[in-house]
């Protein structure tokens, strides 16, 4: 008998299973499933933007917000020069349209590598009960490029915020097919506590997560 | 890991008379309990959420070969391959099978307490691969010729600065350095080029989503998502238990899962990972692997502590445990410390090679009121204390002593007299004071405390009393 029959039979034993209530039992479970039901939810917020805001920068990311698409290349710019951070960058292939050399930026499409110090990334939506940003996973949004950089920017475009984790299932199952390969929730940047519960931050990821908020197209 | 439970009473000595461990200890133990507190004050309602996640942790566990069935047939659909191992030694064996078939030489791992039950890095390093922990803690432990950790979250909670330090300029050849956060950028700039090169990543898994064949991984360093994005191929290695049914049920246990473990809202990255590469995709592992674990697990369900496969691995349950919080996880002897350690330790490697753990609770309910899945830990351990008389497991002079007791107790005129000897006794022990210093028949038991000294009289003396003198006048009631 090989090790997933003995696991399952024996469960099976200790639950009493048998034709009758596998039938009742697979019925429910498909019941359960197709219901979906949510649990209990932390009280409503009406301002979804300000909470979004609020807990990301309780998680130490930093905030700015600009009207238009076309302005991010110059706020980039000036933010990375603000921190004296280098001018080079890796963006996401779907990010590649935009006036990033008008800007003073070398920024390119290609993969991320180990030695890159800053990645421009979007989001798939974000979440404003716990300010979280949700990356998917997909040819023209790789998950390496908000990891392995130690500056992260990522871009919100402000419709795509949130109320909580359960919208942003039903945005994925509204929109996808299916789950992307890796549904990534980024709080704020790579931190530890490990050595005497000191938080530091950039322990194996980013240093530093700047958000920018982009309320038009 | 082998098991050293045996030695709890010796070891939990040694550690009371370790000073620098008792410092340590004192100074990491609020910081938890507190942040927990604050980061629970956001939900509207931790009871009712707290019952939600009992609920559908129970509902899988009812029906856990359905589940478990259903997470396989999602889990295959989206190109990962489902193993399953029902002992430690099939772990191992799986996992090295798997590293081979793909020609690995070097494996990643992020924090997995099942790898640590298994033994799984020996026998990596057996089959001549090198694994490479890469949470920070676990990190350090192995680097320290692989010591145990001492808590399931903070691996390292034991240890202080000064102690890390040494030990990184002993392994990094490097100056030894005083800064917390130095001290951090350097295992990030050594951990960076195995991130980059290894072959293949073992993971945990926190939850198993039944629906959709994912695995949820919830970390802070980042160290769960390298592993499971750089290398070739990933290895998830995780419990049969760990199955939820939806998306939704994950969301709720992600409201109690960081509040309850770091005091966080939210932990730093949470991801949810879903079959293979897909086409065209730039990084993610060609090749995906679940390997389920039974482990004891299995004989568990459906039985007298079936409550306990609801754990969540939060650690709530130590860091608010008075017994943990006075000699550490070491202590315990094997991977699992604190409450729900002595109730998982005896039940995974035998009631016989844990003789001591299941005492080793005031039964207080701490651990049991802030579990954020409601296990009774108390009950659980006072049953296993009954299994270790049944099975005539503890000392003769203690069976003896509770023989006589129930003897007593079913002779009600003996026990008057038991008892009215007994107090006038203690009185007299107490010579004129209100505690008593040393306890004569059980010496041990004022060793670190007194014994307060009873009136001299027994509650039933002073009942009759009551009873022919009428109630005491006066008082509150009118």
């Amino acid at each position: 008998m090989n090790s997933r029959e003995n696991i399952l039979g024996r469960i099976r034993t200790k639950l009493g299973r048998n034709a009758g209530n596998a039938e009742t039992g697979i019925a429910a479970m498909e019941a359960y499933l197709a219901a979906r039901k949510p649990g209990p939810r932390p009280p409503a917020v009406a301002d979804l933007m300000e909470r979004f805001k609020q807990k990301s920068e309780a998680q130490s990311s930093t905030i700015e917000e600009v009207a238009m698409l076309a302005e991010l290349p110059l706020t980039i710019a000036r933010y990375l020069a603000r921190h004296e951070l280098p001018t080079q960058a890796v963006c996401w292939p779907e990010l590649g349209g935009l006036a990033w050399r008008e800007a003073g930026l070398d920024v390119s499409m290609r993969h991320v590598s180990g030695a890159d110090l800053v990645g421009i990334t979007g989001c798939y939506c974000a979440v404003a009960e716990t300010g979280s940003l949700l990356l998917c996973s997909s040819p023209a949004t790789p998950a390496a490029l908000s990891l392995l950089p130690e500056t992260h920017i990522a871009i919100v475009p402000a419709a795509r915020i949130v109320a909580g984790m359960e919208e942003a299932w039903g945005l994925l199952r509204a929109e996808l097919k299916e789950l992307p390969r890796a549904v990534n929730f980024i709080s704020g940047p790579s931190r530890t506590g490990d050595i005497e519960q000191t938080i530091v931050l950039g322990a194996h990821g980013p240093y530093r997560v700047h958000i920018i908020i982009v309320h038009g197209q | 890991m082998e098991i050293r439970s045996m030695n709890f009473k010796a070891r939990a000595g040694q550690k009371l008379a370790d000073v620098v461990l008792q410092e340590n200890l004192k100074r990491a133990k609020s910081k938890f309990i507190d942040s927990r507190i604050s980061a629970l004050a956001e939900l509207d309602d931790f009871e009712a959420t707290r019952e939600a996640a009992k609920n559908l942790r129970d509902r899988s566990l009812a029906d856990l070969d359905l589940w478990l069935e259903k997470f396989e047939q999602e889990a295959t659909r989206r190109g990962a391959t489902v193993l399953w191992a029902k002992d430690n030694a099939e772990v191992c064996q799986r996992v090295v099978d798997i590293a081979r078939r793909h020609g690995v030489k070097k494996v990643t791992k992020s924090k997995s307490m099942l790898s640590e039950e298994a033994g799984l890095n020996q026998a990596l390093e057996a089959a001549g691969i090198q694994p490479v922990e890469t949470d920070l803690g676990e990190y350090i432990l192995q680097i320290n010729d692989n010591e145990p950790p001492s808590h399931i979250i903070a691996p390292v909670f034991h240890k202080n600065k000064e102690e890390i330090s040494t030990l990184f300029a002993r392994t990094h050849g490097r100056p030894a350095l005083t800064d917390i956060q130095m001290m951090t950028r350097e295992a990030r700039e050594v951990l960076r080029p195995h991130f980059l090169s290894a072959d293949m990543g073992i993971s945990g898994g926190n939850f198993l989503i039944a629906e959709t064949g994912s695995v949820a991984l919830v970390t802070n360093e980042g160290n769960g998502r390298m592993v499971t994005t750089l290398p070739p191929v990933h290895v998830v290695v995780t419990g049969i238990e760990k199955v939820v049914p939806t998306l939704e049920d994950l969301a709720t246990l992600m409201r109690l899962l960081p509040r309850s473990a770091t005091g966080q809202s939210i932990s730093n990255y949470f991801s949810l990972l879903t079959g293979k590469k897909q086409t065209g995709d730039q990084d993610g592992p060609e090749h995906m692997y679940f390997v389920l674990v039974d482990s004891g697990r299995a004989d568990m369900v459906g039985g007298e502590f079936a409550e306990m496969l609801r754990c969540i691995r939060c650690g709530a349950c130590m860091n608010h445990c008075p017994v943990y919080q006075a000699v550490g996880g070491q202590a315990y002897g094997w991977v699992y410390p604190g409450p729900m350690g002595s109730v998982l330790t005896p039940l995974f490697a035998g009631l016989e090679n844990a003789i001591d753990l299941p005492q080793a609770a005031t039964l207080c309910n701490q651990c049991g009121v802030v579990c954020p899945v409601k296990i009774p830990l108390p009950d659980l351990l006072r049953r296993l204390r009954e299994k270790q008389i049944e099975r005539r497991l503890r000392p003769l002079s203690e069976r003896l002593a509770l023989k006589a007791w129930a003897w007593m107790a079913r002779h009600p005129a003996l026990y008057a007299l038991g008892t009215k000897l007994g107090v006038r006794y203690l009185k007299w022990l107490a010579g004129g004071e209100d505690r008593i210093r040393i306890l004569g028949l059980v010496p041990e038991w004022t060793l670190g405390r007194d014994f307060p000294a009873p009136e001299g009289k027994t509650f039933r003396e002073l009942y009759v009393r009551r009873a022919v003198a009428g109630p005491p006048q006066g008082g509150a009631a009118k």
